[in-house]
């Protein structure tokens, strides 16, 4: 310290001494995050073993020991693929080559898919132009989303207008699992918005059987409702009125999950200082508009995050409805590898599986996230 | 829920400015009474209109009236595990207890696991090793974007059943075994003069209480700390040690023996159960572990910053100011992730454990009693969340921040 004075360097008129080798660069990163202490060290080489037993053994089992191509013979449609195609000894992506119809559609026709193609298309489209902040007027795609799209939905997926039917029987697969989890999202969004309405309502009775209904729906377990729909729904309908079994799974599957909008959405309702109901009602507002216009978009923009976590997980539960035998993406990839020419690529139909779910999954939590940082205002650090 | 709220003053305010009467439907209150009616009136009728279609049915078809007398039937079927001994003759209702005690049985344990595993990645998390914390991260965002039951026929279908034949078995210490027909692990035989034992072990955590009390009244009274923690650790190992070389070893362990196709003794976990768990319990980890960073992350970085300056070392800092504060707010979603473990074992069924919902549904099939089924199985898992859910208000009352 002293000598700096002694010497009086002016400021500015040497060169500023590079930092320390030590401290910057890779080396600076390395000491700082890996190597701070000794425990620190300890702990990077066991993350560094843990990451050796696991990585090389799959990336070779996924990709360079696997087999991708089929057989000339199969190309050539003289064979039908099968397991002993397979002779690499490690993945045998051929099954998901081969299922890859069959994965995606069910048991959809043919001829018919571009139905399903096309209602995707829309699907993408209007949830991209719901999502993204490029796209300003919303308002017509919300429109067109939640109140058109689910019966042009129905009209391409089921038939009707000059269109052959397609019997629900025959649709599986990814198609079941997205029009589960679509369907689900849909509908549970606007029914979980009045069930958190009612339950902060001051009519004592609306409120009453808000709360039971909630409270109910929460603390059963979904598998436990599909059963319900499934064995004692048809015991309380009128003599020869019957549900498809669709129809009973979608009714359960909503009311499930828009029990637990409810709650999420309820949350947002309770982040909004009192001041604005006040002051709308100030305005002269009534109830509705109150609702509609000064409470619910800001309740809403809020509850954002836990409303996605919710779609997560009621796409995440679909998988459920394989316990009354339909045939959605989980059950149709189980039982693709139990057949007897696929014997032994349960693995692999499980890992194809599972990367589906989870770009899916990982997509929309992602969004959740970006949603939760640009609505946080707090001392974050 | 300002509908009813407003109303008084509205009307009052009404009646100040034009004298005369409000017709009803601009009321807000009588309006609310109204709708009150209406609910209730299309509730009943929907109701009515349901449990009409219910009897005609039932006389239509000749079905038996309502009643759980079917429980003492003979069940004629078996289960894969079951705590008490069952017999082919063993009525139906004794099935079900056992399927709600293997429901429980598995849940506990997979809360377990995922309660330990989820602190050590939730902190892994935090972690400030780039590596450890991106594996946690890692980890954590695979399990969480993948459905359970996915999970669950993947450990079953994938792993277990690639694991090796009983004669090349993984062994572990040659006491722990794990091949492809389960677990198995050494079984603890209860000797002669265990009871002093498990009593020396029950007196020397009374003693831990009762210094741990005592450290806390000094502590409060002159300011001097007592080494807690060391002192009653020694106490609770040394001494029932200590007991345990004196009584001459109180509790054998019979370990599992490899016979001819099978291992013999021991404890035997099968495949279907350690799937169950280790599914369970993996896949919950991963929501344990975001729970504990939120809770650990939600303490305000000011807090740790005051302790800091107040001379705290980090470790006290920790364990005195950020941990009270964190525990707060984890303890509420990590009861509602035990009742998740809970929902979630009705899983069991998909891979062919006897769990609650699989003996309840192969009950229905085999006697037709769907109503009944449906209600069992509504008021245990109803119960369960009951149950867990007053202790959460219980918990939250007593931890809740006093506001002014």
């Amino acid at each position: 310290m002293t000598d700096m004075t002694e010497n009086s360097v002016v400021p500015g008129t040497r060169p500023d001494l590079p930092p320390p080798v030590t401290e910057s660069g890779i080396i600076g990163w390395l000491r700082h995050n890996l190597f701070s202490s000794w425990w620190d060290t300890l702990l990077t080489l066991f993350a560094i073993y843990l990451v050796y037993l696991i990585l090389p053994p799959f990336i070779s089992w996924a990709f360079i020991n696997s087999d991708w191509q089929f057989l000339p013979a199969v190309e050539l449609g003289e064979k039908a693929p099968e397991f002993s195609d397979c002779t690499s000894g490690g993945a045998c992506w051929i099954f998901v080559r081969a299922r890859f119809g069959q994965f995606f559609y069910g048991f959809y026709p043919d001829a018919e898919r571009w139905r399903v193609n096309l209602v995707l298309i829309m699907l993408v489209g209007s949830i991209y132009g719901l999502l993204s902040e490029r796209v300003k007027h919303k308002k017509p795609i919300a429109w067109f989303f939640f109140a058109i799209f689910p019966i042009l939905a129905f009209i391409l997926l089921y038939g009707g207008l000059g269109l052959p039917v397609v019997p629900t029987q025959q649709w599986g697969g990814f198609m079941l699992t997205l029009t589960l989890a679509g369907i689900g999202i849909v509908f549970s969004l606007p029914i979980g918005i009045l069930l958190a309405l009612g339950r902060r309502s001051q009519l004592p009775i609306v409120h009453l059987l808000c709360v039971l209904f909630i409270e109910f729906a929460r603390g059963v377990p979904l598998i436990t409702i599909l059963f319900m729909a499934n064995v004692m729904l048809p015991l309380f309908l009128p003599q020869g009125v019957e549900f498809n079994i669709l129809l009973r799974v979608l009714i359960g599957v909503t009311l499930f999950a828009s029990a637990y909008m409810a709650e999420v959405i309820r949350g947002g309702l309770q982040a909004l200082p009192k001041g604005q109901y006040e002051g709308a009602m100030a305005m002269g507002l009534g109830y509705w508009s109150m609702m509609r216009l000064i409470i619910m978009p800001q309740a809403l923009r809020v509850a954002i995050p836990g409303i996605v976590n919710n779609f997560i997980s009621l796409t995440q539960d679909t998988t459920l409805v394989a316990i009354v035998g339909l045939y959605d993406f989980l059950n149709i990839v189980r039982a693709g590898s139990r057949d007897s020419n696929w014997i032994g690529t349960e693995i692999e139909g499980y890992v194809f599986c599972a990367f589906v779910y989870w770009v899916f999954c990982f997509a929309m939590s992602r969004y959740s996230m970006r949603i939760e940082r640009k609505l946080h205002t707090g001392h974050k650090r | 829920m300002a509908l009813a709220k407003g109303a008084p003053e509205s009307g009052a305010a009404a009646n100040l400015v034009a004298p005369q009467a409000v017709a009803f439907w601009r009321d807000e209150r009588k309006r609310g009474i109204l709708a009150q009616i209406v609910v209730i009136a299309l509730l009943a009728g929907f109701f009515w209109f349901l449990l009409r279609n219910f009897l005609i049915k039932q006389e239509l078809s000749g079905a038996p009236p309502l009643s759980l007398y079917f429980l003492q039937d003979v069940a004629g079927f078996q289960l894969s595990f079951s705590l008490f001994p069952l017999t082919l003759d063993s009525p139906i209702g004794r099935l079900i207890a056992a399927g709600a005690l293997n429901t429980l049985i598995a849940a506990f344990f997979a809360g377990i696991i995922a309660t330990f595993l989820g602190l050590i990645v939730g902190i892994a998390r935090l972690s400030k090793n780039w590596l450890i914390s991106h594996i946690a991260a890692t980890y954590i965002e695979i399990i969480r974007n993948i459905p359970l039951l996915l999970q669950l026929v993947f450990w079953y279908g994938g792993v277990l059943t690639a694991l090796p034949k009983p004669k090349d078995s993984i062994s572990l210490f040659e006491a722990v075994f794990l091949n492809i027909k389960g677990l198995f692990l050494p079984m603890p035989i209860l000797q002669e003069g265990v009871g002093w034992f498990f009593m020396s072990i029950a007196v020397c955590i009374g003693l831990a209480i009762v210094i741990g009390r005592w450290a806390r009244a000094r502590q409060m009274a002159t300011g001097q700390q007592f080494p807690t923690v060391i002192v009653n650790t020694a106490v609770i190992v040394l001494l029932p040690s200590f007991v345990f070389i004196l009584l001459h070893d109180p509790i054998g362990w019979e370990f599992p023996i490899k016979g001819a196709f099978n291992f013999k003794g021991g404890l035997t976990v099968q495949p279907e159960m350690t799937a169950l768990i280790i599914g369970i319990g993996i896949s919950t980890a991963a929501y344990v572990a975001e729970i504990v960073r939120a809770g650990i992350n939600s303490v305000s970085h000011g807090q740790s910053e005051a302790a800091h300056a107040l001379g705290l070392k980090s470790s006290w800092t920790l364990r005195l100011v950020v941990l009270p504060q964190a525990l707060r707010v984890i303890i509420p979603p990590m009861i509602s992730q035990y009742l998740n473990v809970v929902k979630n074992s009705t899983l069991a069924g998909f891979i062919g454990y006897a769990d609650l919902f699989a003996v309840i549904g192969t009950s229905q099939n085999q006697t037709g009693r769907a109503v009944e089924c449906v209600i069992i199985l509504m008021v245990f898992y109803l119960t369960i969340s009951l149950i867990i859910s007053t202790i959460m208000n219980v918990y939250n009352k007593r931890a809740a921040l006093v506001e002014r």
